[in-house]
């Protein structure tokens, strides 16, 4: 078995946590606007697609350094928060997981919007000819159908965000026992002489852990696809 | 109840512009694909919203372009039953079953086991739609869109997508819905026989209007509907009761047209049923035929004679009130002299007389 010291133990958990919560709260966002693209037709389509790919396509230092322009203390949307809610984004681990969200957002919203697109609408409208109003329509025939995608969206979100070094590092910086993620860590490592032991210890468990996720993301896709197709 | 649509759509191709009025028992929508049928029970149940016009069900507005009145479909209470099942696949046949149950504010009581007994699905109601055959899916469908206690069921080809064999175990049950049912049942088919079958009124619709509308019987006892209909479908539909069998394998079946002998109809005696009298299976002679196989005799009296192209000419007879339609060459018409008041005898072949399926 490895052996951690504290910081890496710190730096594991904080990951842990990071991606956790990046990747639950971004969740409802993710099913909504994958929605709103795959279903809707409206001005401005193309631009709010643009908007969620660009983190994809973007330098990820780029997308850290607008964070930090927006939601640094001094930025518009930051200093809001501050003053009203005493919400402090930058330099903490709550900037962490904003960025690990935005870095992993697209690829939710891809693996969901799939899933919604292969949902029959036809059966939707079934729904609507037997009262349902369409919130319950949602509620009751395409979010149960699209689980499988939403489960496979969240669980590569959180994949993601566990890996999400740039934007991470740019934003909120990497310090040990407040920002600094396991990514971050590994690098921090392998810039001091002899550090090359932990850095190793710390590659093998994000292995470790991205495999645990594809393996369960895969497992429970198939158990709820398997339920829907009702055999 | 009753159902009065009139309405006015422009598609890409396409003008739609139709009116009728619909009424107890099953009103048939019908005419070739792309006619316009289901473009017009989709306006119904609120999946289309024509550009113009006015539907009415019970007194109450469905729609009103003139006044930018409109329902949304979950808002309608129209029961909607289609081609392809459309069953829920994450539910279990049960639960698609009871799923208009929530949401129907209407406290009729069409109660479950009934409906489950009148469709035969009692077996199936812990199974999974995958594992259902398509007769199966399609009579699942038909109880879940009855369970949310409709004002009005639609019906689009229900039965297109199957076998004859799947049809023919369906359709039983659509007569037992037409009459066991209060509930008034707008039926779209391109399919006579299924037409002839279940429907009280028919109405035909041709390239997004409607062209001949009215009782059943009268439509299809019309020469002037051949044109629609197609001279092979047309002729009398008629209402018989089962009154025995015989140890030949005939059965009697007293009819408003009189006794009519039939080959073996499996059904017990005294049930009601219809039988179809092809209009070109019914022969036509001025004196009463003798020593001839043919086992039913009619006297009947011209009431109409229309030639139309072709070598046909379309005799429409009165028999004891009721109306048959006979379907003859030009040649025989003019040998036999038919004209309006004639009295004639009408032959028609026992195995001729057939139930529509």
């Amino acid at each position: 078995m490895i052996e951690l010291t504290p910081q890496e133990w710190q730096a594991v958990a904080l990951s842990l946590k990071v991606s956790v919560w990046a990747t639950l709260l971004s969740l409802p966002f993710g099913v909504f606007v994958a929605f709103v693209l795959a279903r809707c037709e409206f001005w401005g389509k193309q631009v709010l697609n643009g908007l969620v790919h660009l983190p994809l396509i973007l330098p990820p230092v780029v997308t850290g350094y607008i964070l930090l322009l927006g939601f640094g203390r001094r930025g518009p949307i930051g200093g809001f928060l501050d003053e009203c809610c005493g919400i402090i984004l930058a330099f903490r681990w709550t900037g962490a997981a904003l960025a690990a969200a935005i870095m992993s957002f697209p690829l939710m919203v891809r693996a969901i919007r799939l899933a919604i697109e292969a949902v029959d609408p036809k059966l939707e409208q079934v729904a609507g000819t037997l009262g349902a109003s369409r919130l319950w329509v949602f509620a009751t025939v395409t979010l149960p159908l699209i689980l499988p995608g939403i489960v496979a969206g969240a669980i590569l979100a959180f994949a993601k965000a566990m890996g999400e070094f740039g934007a991470t590092i740019t934003f909120v910086s990497n310090i040990t026992g407040q920002t600094q993620t396991l990514p971050s860590a590994i690098y921090s490592f392998l810039q001091v002489p002899g550090g090359e032991g932990a850095a190793l210890r710390l590659v093998l468990i994000a292995v470790a852990i991205a495999m645990i996720a594809l393996i369960a993301s895969e497992w429970i896709s198939r158990v709820i696809a398997k339920r829907i197709a009702g055999t | 109840m009753s159902l009065s649509v009139a309405l006015r759509h422009s598609f890409r191709n396409f003008e739609l512009d139709v009116e009728f009025q619909a009424s107890q028992g099953i009103t048939a929508l019908f005419g070739r694909s792309g006619s316009g049928k289901t473009s017009v029970i989709n306006a119904v149940a609120g999946l289309l919203r024509p550009d113009h016009g006015r539907i009415i069900l019970e007194g109450h507005d469905l729609m009103d372009s003139a006044k930018g009145m409109w329902l949304p479909p979950h808002k309608r209470g129209i029961g909607y039953v289609f081609q392809d099942s459309r069953l829920f696949p994450h539910l279990s046949v049960r639960q698609n079953l009871l799923y208009g149950r929530w949401f129907a504010r209407r406290t009729d009581n069409i109660r479950f086991d009934h409906v489950v007994d009148l469709l035969g699905i009692s077996p199936l109601l812990d199974r999974r739609p995958g594992a259902l055959s398509g007769g199966e899916k399609q009579r699942v469908a038909i109880g879940r869109a009855l369970l949310a206690r409709p004002r009005l069921l639609l019906m689009d080809e229900p039965l297109a997508a199957l076998d004859a064999q799947r049809k023919s175990e369906i359709l039983p049950y659509l007569e037992r819905l037409r009459d066991d049912t209060q509930i008034p049942i707008l039926y779209v088919s391109h399919a006579m026989s299924e037409v002839a079958r279940l429907a009280s009124t028919l109405v035909i619709v041709q390239s997004g209007k409607v062209s001949r509308a009215g009782p059943l019987s009268d439509q299809m006892s019309d020469p002037a509907a051949a044109a629609m209909l197609g001279l092979q479908d047309i002729g009398a539909v008629v209402k018989a009761r089962i009154a025995s069998h015989e140890a030949d394998g005939l059965s009697r079946l007293d009819t408003p047209l009189g006794v009519l002998w039939v080959a073996g109809i499996p059904a017990s005696i005294g049930s009601m049923l219809r039988v179809r009298v092809h209009a070109q299976d019914v022969m036509l002679s001025l004196s009463p035929p003798k020593d001839i196989s043919a086992l039913n005799v009619l006297r009947a009296t011209v009431t109409q004679v229309m030639s139309g192209q072709g070598p046909d000419v379309l005799v429409q007879l009165g028999v004891e009130g009721d109306r048959l339609l006979a379907r003859v060459t030009h040649r025989s018409a003019a040998n036999l002299g038919l004209v309006k008041g004639l009295p004639v005898y009408a032959i028609i072949k026992s195995v001729a007389v057939v139930r529509p399926s």
